[in-house]
């Protein structure tokens, strides 16, 4: 069976700085996997070079087996197949919630105006944010913006779900509700790569979890042997700074 | 029309924003600032009207009687330079635009065409705009091109619109430049083209980071269209030189003057108004 999304050999880096490689990383259809790892291991990196937003330097991604960082692919065409939501910054501040929602519907995949905004009502009925829709971005709280870039995402009905930190930039007490929304996504069989801080979360979520270390891969695996028995020393390292951290 | 009308702007025009520091400083602040105006003013007003010169300044470029000569002709020509401002205003926008929107693209595919909008704005930047307005204004209808327009006036409304674009695109650029990254790349996550998430997410953003500037614009081509009396186009300017050569007397220039200022002040009132607005809302909104 070919992963949904899958990584080879992938290498990156900014001017000479190497920043991710040796890249074996496959997503299989409906699966979780979580990345996890300090500050400045190449998290973000990752995810931007699979949504094509930063070009990568060695190897190759594939999406449904084919090839997407090759000459030939469309980066519009593979962007409208994933959606990724950063952590800060995401919803555009000049639009209404329901304008940002129905953007990529309309202006990308060619939905009228009507059949684009009931479309968002559906989604924002369902993530408890109707009240919201004519507002501007500006006016929610951090934890409703980033619901609503999650739905934006999802108003392209897209096959794979990016997410980067979605809730580092969040207050504490509005990480849940936020996380909460991943969690129903998994149930609904939505395939997800997913970077995060949040190891409970991890844990609790992930089919596979990948501990990320200066641009490589270390090591990788369920969830339950990742956080209880880490075979690297500096996996082990990891978890015990956040666990003294009171993270996990 | 004499002396006392002309100072009386000077404190409007030349101290930025006196509302903001009245309201500021408070009550006692307005009082002092009323107070030191009125004894400004007396002082200006009492070492022009004394002065030995001033009959003969008088005579020369406040006459009463020469104000009212000119005026009909002077406001006929004005008329035509409100009228080319609007036109090509309107035009330099556009066209500003859409030189930084092909300089904001990004990749390989797009390098001819960021060159040019480069070059483009190196050289008529690096023109005075005077010498564009000969240029084009006396030379281009020299050629007799069939097809093409031998209008003076076309082509200084040209000159000047070319000129103004090169200016205004690096004013848009500043603009596009201080949309942040992540607005780019959300956009371009969607799957929208560059020049979609360009249309649709940063240039909407851009343009409101850069009003102030644009209305700054605004206040300088506003005096700049007067630039086209070089080729003989009877406007505002050109009319009140007409009248000098005629009388030998220069009130017609302050007719001018008077007329350009009409516009000017208020608008560059209104760009003071809108920037101090601006800024304390987006104080308002980080805090
Ligand atoms: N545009 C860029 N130019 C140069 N270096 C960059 C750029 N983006 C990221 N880097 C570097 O690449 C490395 C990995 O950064 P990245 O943002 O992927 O880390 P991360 O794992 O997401 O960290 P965090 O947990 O803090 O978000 C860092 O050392 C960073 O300084
Ligand atoms: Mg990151």
């Amino acid at each position: 069976m070919t992963a949904k999304l899958e990584l080879r050999d992938v290498g990156k880096a900014f001017d000479r700085k190497v920043v991710l490689q040796n890249i074996d990383l496959g997503v299989g259809e409906h699966e979780v996997v979580c990345l996890i790892g300090s500050s400045g291991s190449g998290k973000s990196t990752l995810l931007k070079c699979v949504n094509l937003l930063i070009p990568i330097e060695e190897g190759a991604i594939f999406l449904d087996g084919a090839e997407i960082t090759g000459f030939r692919a469309n980066p519009n065409q593979v962007r409208q197949r994933m959606g990724i939501v950063f952590q800060a910054f995401n919803l555009f501040p000049h639009m209404k919630v329901l304008d940002n929602i129905t953007l990529g519907p309309r202006k990308v995949h060619g939905l009228s105006k009507e059949e684009a905004e009931e479309r968002a009502m559906v989604l924002l009925d369902r993530f408890g944010l109707v009240d919201k829709v004519d507002d501007y971005p500006d006016r929610l709280s951090g934890g409703q913006q980033q619901r609503v870039a999650v739905i934006r995402a999802l108003a392209s009905e897209p096959e794979l779900m990016l997410f980067d930190e979605i809730t580092s930039a969040l207050d504490p007490e509005l990480v849940a509700e936020v996380l909460n929304v991943i969690r129903g996504l998994k149930n609904e069989g939505m395939t997800m790569l997913i970077a995060t801080h949040e190891m409970g979360f991890a844990r609790d979520v992930a089919d596979r979890v990948c501990f990320l270390d200066d641009g490589l891969i270390l090591e990788h695996g369920p969830p339950k042997e990742i956080f209880t028995n880490p075979q690297q020393p500096r996996t082990r390292e990891f978890l015990q700074r956040i666990v003294e951290a009171g993270r996990l | 029309m004499t002396a006392p009308a002309n100072t009386g702007r000077g404190p409007g025009l030349f101290s930025p924003g006196p509302r903001t520091r009245i309201r500021e400083e408070g009550a006692r602040g307005a009082l002092i600032a009323f107070v030191s105006t009125l004894i400004f003013l007396a002082l200006a007003l009492w070492l022009i009207l004394t002065a030995e010169a001033w009959p003969d300044v008088q005579r020369q470029f406040f006459s009463g009687s020469h104000f009212r000569a000119a005026w009909p002709d002077v406001v006929g020509g004005f008329w035509l330079d409100v009228r080319m401002f609007i036109v090509a205003e309107v035009l330099i926008l556009i066209i500003a635009l859409a030189v930084a929107m092909v300089r904001a693209l990004r990749g390989p595919a797009f390098f001819p065409l960021r060159v040019l909008a480069v070059i483009y704005i190196d050289i008529v930047r690096g023109v005075p705009t005077i010498l564009l307005i000969l240029l084009l204004g006396f030379g281009i209808p020299s050629l007799q091109l069939s097809g093409v327009p031998t209008s003076e006036l076309f082509w200084g409304i040209a000159a000047l619109v070319i000129s103004y674009s090169a200016y205004t695109a690096e004013v848009y650029r500043a603009g596009i430049e201080s949309v942040h990254e992540s607005q780019r790349m959300s956009a371009r996550s969607l799957g929208l083209t560059q020049v979609k998430a360009l249309r649709y997410v940063i240039v909407p953003q851009a343009i409101r980071n850069v009003i102030p500037a644009l209305l700054n614009g605004f206040v300088s081509l506003q005096k700049d269209v007067a630039l086209v009396f070089v080729l003989g186009i009877r406007e505002g300017v050109r009319e009140a030189e007409i009248y000098t050569a005629r009388t030998f007397n220069f009130t017609s220039y302050v007719v001018a003057a008077v007329l350009f200022l009409l516009v000017s002040v208020p608008l560059a009132r209104f760009t003071d108004w809108y920037t101090d607005r601006d800024r304390r809302r987006k104080q308002a909104m980080s805090a």
